[in-house]
């Protein structure tokens, strides 16, 4: 369906690879292979014939035959009770010299419910002819995951049922995260670009590109005559999906698009619906409107220059997507890059503030999507103003905070503003978080239109991949603070919140519980900071990470935020990738919502609680 | 009873409502338009109306709020200003979209380069205020402002700030961020003080060794 696009970049410069085999080269991370790999992992002993230990210095995890991809992912589900997928991405380990090897690679990292650490499992394909065999029955919460893999790099899923592109659009020419693609204004592969310094050659870029001279189109292709081809596509996917709703009458089923232009959807987001008078029998949700490459840009900057983008991505709480980033970073930088004791209180306290301000907001939000239009968000959001105060006083910034560096964070707390949170999570929002409670968790309306709406089992919610507050509003206890533990939150006393109707009044209340808890965080570590340092060594405006990979992940406030780093050792990330909570979250929604009158869609959405500038990236 | 909790929650908007006429009784008129009365509406023990009518009102920004960078300049008794840019470019090199171009020359006799730079461009358009350039800029030449109104009427001519609109006096950065200045002053002076040390201690050893009987 999606292949009739040609892929220019696949051609002239890559060799074939049959045998994927990591070799050393020049712009390629991965390193000679080194023997002796010490102990046979459990998949290793399970699958002789087709599972081999990643040999590469700084790598995890084993190198699983596509052929038995299958087979082994059933065999870690099922068997060694991996049931969680936490993040599906593909690496392009590419290499322009004649006689390097070039391969795909897609990286699946895999935790269990109950907690623990991770597995890793990789499969490599060659680049001209990647294709890999879908597990989106064995883990549907590879759903978009994969989809998004097939869109950025061109890897095609056997078996996925719906693979179209999910962030560029249909007709787009390419798949943006190859390395040898190309993007509109480009200037050179890595920064710092030569023409800022020591050229300085000032020029306003749309000048040197003007605006409809920008696009490329795949080849044969005339913009003036195209036909959509992208909507057939997705209202037949949709009748498809909705054949399996079956109903003894025959009705006339209509499509209703909510979106992109849409109160509720919290931004530029579209969900197709088909309806069966006012029951919804399919619905696809369609992102990429916000869509800017961030990982592209990601591989283009230097690793300290992405610190100040993760703050873009989820814009309510870019002090968790900062915490995610330097934890990545500093796994891989090894023990020489471990913050000192102040940076790790400080880290948790923001960290926690970015929970309560981003719940706050959430919570304000639901209740607009239930129609209650902008009191209960206008109060909760006064409180999160005052969060932002201190955000502002700190970092200097409200919402892009840019406030974590690899081995501590950027400044000390200035005079004042400790005392400012003290007086806050043990005065005012104590207070204001009951008033929240009486407000809105006995109100008729509220329990009416959310209790036994949207309800999504554990199973489900485990099996689509769901993190966070929607995981644990289904009855899950997992919470990656507890589960995996990182920083410092294993000396804090709290609990995990939990629920167990998993519908969306289980989903607000999830979040008042969480505004709790982490008040108590907030409250041991205020009363803890110790004094000292807030930086390990100095920090140096361009770091080198050794080579290799790491996979760092944090509860951020909508869910697990991962972040998939690899490094070739130099100073800019060669992968640089986001598991957005956001956006795998998504991947529920259709459950969520099937079933339902048409008017639960927008407040199952609220209930996700969704930005979209992390999920579209 | 069924309405009990829609009862509760008009209760906690009527006390809303209510208060927000206590507190502006409380401050007889002074509550808005005045320095404290803003305080006091930022404040965590705020009631009632709770936002700012900018323009007439703005909220005092913290010393660490940054918005686009400015370069800085020394003024000496002469009143001659000096930049403290030398162009050596880490800021441009640090810099996550990119958005500085730094000019630099060399000098027409003797061919080295001049240390301050010729021209020093910021797009602001380009600008994401991370605040990279002054974290890491080695002579503090570089800072980020506290002005955040920068509409204009033409984006085309006016949006890439020239050397000119960008350099300010220290005087003005000692005036929004007093604290850092402090703190950086007295490490520069510091600094300075070594290095003199040091020179007059290079200057005195081959004295000192000239001085010296020689060794015999």
């Amino acid at each position: 369906m999606t292949d009739q696009t040609p892929k220019p970049d696949s051609s002239a410069t890559t060799p074939a690879a049959p045998t994927p085999k990591p070799e050393s080269s020049a712009t390629a991370p991965a390193a000679p292979p080194q023997a002796a790999p010490v102990e046979k992992s459990e998949l290793e002993k399970k699958f002789p014939d087709a599972v081999k230990r990643d040999a590469r210095p700084g790598y995890e995890g084993d190198v699983v035959s596509a052929d038995k991809l299958r087979d082994v992912a059933m065999y870690v589900r099922d068997d060694l009770d991996y049931d969680f997928l936490s993040s599906l991405t593909a690496v392009d380990y590419f290499s322009d010299l004649p006689n390097a090897a070039s391969h795909m690679e897609v990286v699946y990292h895999l935790y269990k419910s109950t907690g623990g650490g991770s597995l890793v499992f990789r499969v490599q394909v060659p680049r001209d002819n990647a294709v890999v065999p879908s597990l989106i029955d064995i883990y549907p919460g590879a759903d978009f995951q994969e989809r998004e893999a097939w869109d950025l790099y061109g890897i095609r899923f056997d078996g996925h049922p719906d693979l179209r592109r999910i962030l560029m659009w249909e007709g787009f020419a390419g798949h943006p995260m190859r390395k040898d693609w190309k993007e509109a204004y480009f200037e050179e592969e890595l920064k710092p670009y030569k023409n800022r310094w020591p050229e300085g050659q000032v020029y306003r870029i749309e000048d040197r590109n003007p605006y409809g001279k920008n696009n490329k189109y795949p080849q044969g292709l005339n913009p003036e005559t195209v036909t959509e081809t992208a909507d057939p596509l997705l209202y037949e996917n949709l009748e498809k999906a909705a054949r399996e709703y079956s109903e003894d009458i025959d009705t006339e089923q209509v499509v209703v698009n909510l979106g992109p232009q849409h109160p509720s959807t919290h931004g530029v987001f579209r969900m197709a619906v088909r309806l069966d008078g006012e029951t919804i029998v399919a619905l696809k949700p369609v992102m990429g409107y916000l869509h800017r490459n961030h990982e592209k840009i990601g591989e283009r900057n230097t690793w300290i220059m992405n610190m100040p983008f993760t703050d873009r991505l989820d814009y309510l709480s870019s002090m968790s997507n900062n915490f995610g980033y330097a934890i990545a970073v500093e796994k891989l930088m090894g023990p020489k890059a471990a913050p000192p004791e102040r940076a790790e209180y400080i880290r948790v306290i923001m960290a926690e503030l970015t929970r309560l301000s981003n719940h706050l907001w959430a919570i304000g939000f639901l209740l607009n999507d239930l129609g209650a239009f902008f009191t209960p968000a206008l109060y909760a959001i006064t409180e999160r103003e005052l969060i932002l105060d201190i955000f502002e006083a700190t970092t200097g910034s409200r919402m892009m905070c840019n406030y974590f560096r690899f081995g501590g964070v950027a400044r000390d707390l200035p005079a004042g503003v400790l005392e400012k949170i003290k007086d806050l999570v043990h005065e005012r929002l104590p207070r204001k978080i009951d008033e929240l409670d009486l407000y809105l968790t006995e109100n008729e309306l509220v329990r009416s239109r959310g209790e036994g709406v949207g309800v999504i089992t554990p199973e489900q919610a485990i099996a689509y991949s769901a993190a966070g507050p929607v995981l644990r509003a289904s009855g899950v206890p997992y919470d990656v603070r507890r589960a995996d533990p990182y920083s410092i939150y294993d000396r804090f006393d709290f609990d995990v919140a939990v629920r167990y109707h998993g519908d969306v009044y289980d989903r607000y209340m999830i979040r008042i519980d969480e505004l709790r808890q982490s008040l108590r965080i907030l409250q041991q570590a205020i009363k803890g900071i110790p004094g000292g340092e807030i930086m390990t060594g100095k920090n140096p405006y361009q770091i080198r990470v050794p080579a290799g990979e790491a996979y760092g992940r944090v509860e951020g406030p909508k869910g697990e935020l991962g972040y998939y780093i690899v490094s070739n050792g130099k100073a800019n990330p060669y992968r640089y990738h986001v598991r957005a909570p956001s956006f795998i979250n998504l991947t529920v929604l259709e459950k969520m919502c099937v079933g339902q009158k048409v008017a639960d869609v927008v407040v199952n959405l609220g209930s996700i609680d969704i930005v979209l500038g992390e999920v579209d990236r | 009873m069924y309405g009990i909790g829609v009862l509760k929650g008009l209760w906690v908007t009527l006390v809303h409502f209510f208060e927000s006429f206590a507190d502006d009784i409380r401050w007889g008129g002074k509550r808005y338009y005045t320095a404290e009365g803003i305080q006091h509406r930022r404040s965590s023990d705020t009631k009632g109306i709770f936002t700012v009518q900018y323009p007439e009102e703005k909220l005092p920004v913290p010393e660490e709020f940054r918005f686009i960078p400015f370069l800085l300049y020394d003024v000496d008794e002469n009143g001659n200003a000096h930049d403290r840019c030398t162009s050596c470019g880490i800021c441009a090199k640090v810099c996550p979209p990119q958005c500085i171009w730094i000019v630099r020359t060399e000098d027409p006799t003797t061919k080295r380069p001049v240390p301050e730079p010729v021209e020093f461009y910021i797009d602001v358009d380009i600008c994401m205020n991370c605040g990279y350039c002054a974290e890491y800029c080695p002579f503090d030449a570089i800072k980020m402002d506290h002005d955040y109104e920068l509409a204009s009427f033409d984006r085309h001519a006016e949006h890439i700030y020239n050397k000119e609109k960008l350099s300010k006096p220290t005087s003005y950065y000692a005036g929004i961020r007093p604290t850092n200045y402090t703190r950086e002053e007295k490490v520069r002076a510091d600094e300075e003080a070594k290095k003199a040390a040091g020179a007059a201690a290079r200057a005195a050893t081959p004295a000192a060794a000239a001085a010296a009987p020689p060794a015999e």
